[in-house]
């Protein structure tokens, strides 16, 4: 998810073989030492109380190495912004870009934790969403020290910070946003699409795609029925699901998508598609096409990818130390100008602005069309216009998921 | 005393790898699926045979459509491997190994890229529907991809060799001497067919079955990126269970009765076929 689209993703893990290979062996794994941790006591992870901060800080020390995993093509190749970091603090980055997949990453590292051993990973990215709260529910995750955080605290946008799925920001630290919207295609779509509801017209039918995670697609259903997700109950569940199965049933959907609707998008397989900002502007900046990605008037969600660090962590105060360093605002803008999602932190604007006025041609124009571009840097109200997810409490999650899995699922 | 246990002990870490890898996961499977609980409270074992109705019950459907997606993709690789096989058998000659590599060579890519390949050649304005169109061979809204035929032509394609290398062995370890006998006997070419060489052939064609049939109904890859709305095969709901919902019960509750459907397929075809001859071919 969340895949940066300077390559089309879905082709980037066909072609990376060993990429592939290493997300089965991802999903396989998980599977199986799920399997062994499971069948080894007969019951699975239980909760757990995560420790106090001052407990969990007291006494850990810096150890000159830290092991980040980040989704791909979330950095650009070089590693520029690590090098920096290891040339300011001396302290060596092992980035691996193995979460492919929330829930096979998640489900990967989940039995590790509930043992109370090491994944392998000193920080990870996690989304908002089902596997996030779980985590925290669980106390998997470690208490963040704001003492050292100085740059977040003086730089994060007033929408990361003490954010609905962390108040407070006890565990997390966002590392990009982006927003679920809906992309269209004007060459087979004559008129302006404005509205959630567009996605129910019979005049699409069998051209719509819509997203096949429980989540995306709830909060799409709720929207439509003009409810907040965050605000929902149950009843709410149940009504936009109602009205999703009978899109569904209707024909209107063509297909349910993971990540991979940039593709058919473009090629007029559907002509409108729930979408990810990020990878329509993307596909737009890479390969000209002029797809048309819209905030629609009943409102979208802003999703974050965070940084996180287990309690199992061998090196917390590297990585916070690491987080901390990607909140400085001239890091932070050459992140967002490699990645082209949100940044957490709106003086990156300012610093690509100053840029771009040093800049010349071809470049002044990229840049330019960056920081003027309302799905890099939402404006005020377009803010107004996002929302967070469904608020889970633990247990509910479960027929939520089911809710919405039998109409993707079907 | 020593020679006699000496085929034992090198047999110790087959048995070693089957108990660790299999035996065990298997035994925690089938003990998880009986229990309750979510992930947040832990599961404990309550002998809840619940499970197993739910699986049934909630994705029978997806079962079902699965054996049959199946089962229609293993009867496409034999149409299609048959001829293949038979062919490179007898007539390729001494570039035998040259078509068995061709046939080969595109699995030496990815299963997820050539999948997902088959996903840019079947599209709606892709390479062979949008010039079929453009000649206007086709109605401009037809459509392949999404569809239940777009996820069994996948599954056919991705598992064919399967199909035709146990049938191709078969057929070129066969004495030729037997088709010569047929014809001096006044058969025709299809009655030698029909009542040596296809005879013959049998127990590679139900090897090949299987190993099409098996994996077939169990890929969650094909549905996932070549289905449309109604096309979700039972290993996705499994993947979705484990991974995504961490419901282990119902996933591994899911998995037995899948399991035991298959197994009972297949007891019901090696009855159908003879089981000796087919633990024979398995067994050269």
């Amino acid at each position: 998810m969340r895949n940066r689209n300077r390559v089309n993703p879905t082709l980037l893990r066909g072609l990376a073989q060993a990429r592939y290979g290493r997300r089965d062996m991802l999903k396989f794994s998980g599977l199986a030492a799920a399997g062994m941790a499971l069948s080894a006591c007969g019951v699975a992870a239980k909760q757990q109380e995560a420790p106090a901060a001052k407990d969990f800080w007291e006494g850990k020390k810096e150890t000159g190495n830290v092991r980040f995993a980040n989704w791909p093509l979330y950095m650009d190749s070089d590693r520029t912004q690590l090098k920096e970091f290891t040339k300011a603090t001396g302290i060596k980055v092992d980035y691996r870009e193995d979460v492919q997949d929330i829930a096979a990453f998640a489900g990967k590292i989940q039995p590790k934790l509930a043992n109370g051993d090491s994944t392998g990973y000193d920080m990870f990215a996690l989304t908002t969403g089902i596997e996030l709260a779980r985590f925290i529910a669980l106390g998997y995750l470690a208490p963040l020290d704001h003492g050292r955080m100085p740059n977040f605290t003086r730089h994060a946008g007033a929408a990361y910070k003490d954010t609905a799925y962390d108040s407070g920001n006890k565990h997390t630290m966002p590392y990009a946003s982006g927003i679920t919207g809906i992309a269209y295609n004007p060459q087979f779509v004559d008129r302006e699409i404005t509205s959630i509801a567009d996605l129910w017209d019979p005049a699409f039918k069998g051209r719509v795609g819509m997203m096949s995670d429980a989540q995306e697609i709830g909060n799409f259903g709720l929207l439509v029925n003009g409810v907040k997700p965050a605000e929902s109950t149950e009843k709410d569940w149940q009504a936009a699901a109602d009205k999703l199965k009978k899109q569904r049933d209707d024909g209107i959907v063509r297909s349910y998508y993971g990540q991979d609707f940039v593709q058919p998008l473009t090629n007029g397989d559907v002509w409108l598609s729930m979408a990810w900002s990020g990878d329509i502007y993307q596909q737009n900046a890479e390969e000209g096409t002029d797809l048309k990605f819209v905030i629609p008037e009943e409102g979208a969600t802003l999703w974050t990818d965070n940084m996180v660090i287990p309690v199992t962590s061998e090196a917390p105060v590297d990585a916070i130390k690491l987080m901390d360093f990607l909140y400085d605002p001239e890091v932070a803008a050459s992140l967002a100008e490699y990645i082209t999602y949100i940044p957490p932190v709106p003086a990156a604007q300012d610093v690509l602005r100053e840029q771009a006025k040093q800049a010349s041609g071809d470049d002044r124009e990229a840049l330019t069309a960056l920081i003027e571009s309302p799905l890099v840097f939402p404006t005020e109200d377009d803010y107004a216009h996002l929302h967070s997810y469904v608020e889970l409490k633990p247990g509910e999650e479960e027929s939520f998921t089911s809710l919405f899995h039998a109409i993707t699922q079907a | 005393m020593r020679r006699k246990l000496a085929p034992y002990l090198l047999a110790l870490p087959a048995w070693a790898w089957l108990a660790m890898f299999f035996v065990v996961p298997l035994a925690g499977m089938a003990s998880l699926s009986l229990t309750s609980g979510n992930v947040i409270t832990g599961f404990s074992q309550t002998f809840n045979i619940g499970n197993y109705l739910t699986a049934i019950d909630t994705y029978g459907e997806q079962i079902a459509r699965s054996l049959f997606y199946g089962l229609s993709a293993t009867l496409i690789c034999i149409a299609i491997g048959y001829p293949a096989a038979y062919w490179i058998a007898f007539k390729g000659g001494r570039h035998k190994s040259t078509y068995l590599l061709l046939l080969l060579l595109p699995f030496f890519v990815s299963f997820v890229l050539r999948t997902i390949s088959w996903k840019f050649t079947l599209s709606d304005n892709g390479i062979v529907l949008g010039t079929l169109k453009q000649i206007g061979v086709l109605p401009a809204d037809f459509g392949v991809l999404n569809t239940a035929p777009a996820v069994i032509l996948g599954l056919a394609y991705n598992f064919l060799p399967f199909m035709v290398l146990p049938i191709y062995a078969v057929l070129e370890r066969m004495d030729h001497g037997v088709v010569e006998a047929a014809h001096d006997l006044y058969a025709s070419r299809v009655q030698a067919f029909v009542r040596v060489v296809l005879p013959i052939s049998l127990p590679g064609v139900f090897a090949g079955g299987l190993m099409t049939f098996i994996p077939t109904t169990a890929d969650y890859v094909n549905a996932s990126v070549l289905g449309g709305t109604g096309n979700t095969m039972i290993g996705s709901i499994i993947q979705t269970q484990y991974l995504v919902n961490n419901a282990y019960p119902i996933a591994s509750a899911i998995t037995f009765v899948l399991m035991g459907v298959l197994l009972l397929g297949i007891f019901s075809y090696a009855r159908a076929l003879g089981t000796e001859r087919v633990m024979e071919v398995q067994a050269k």
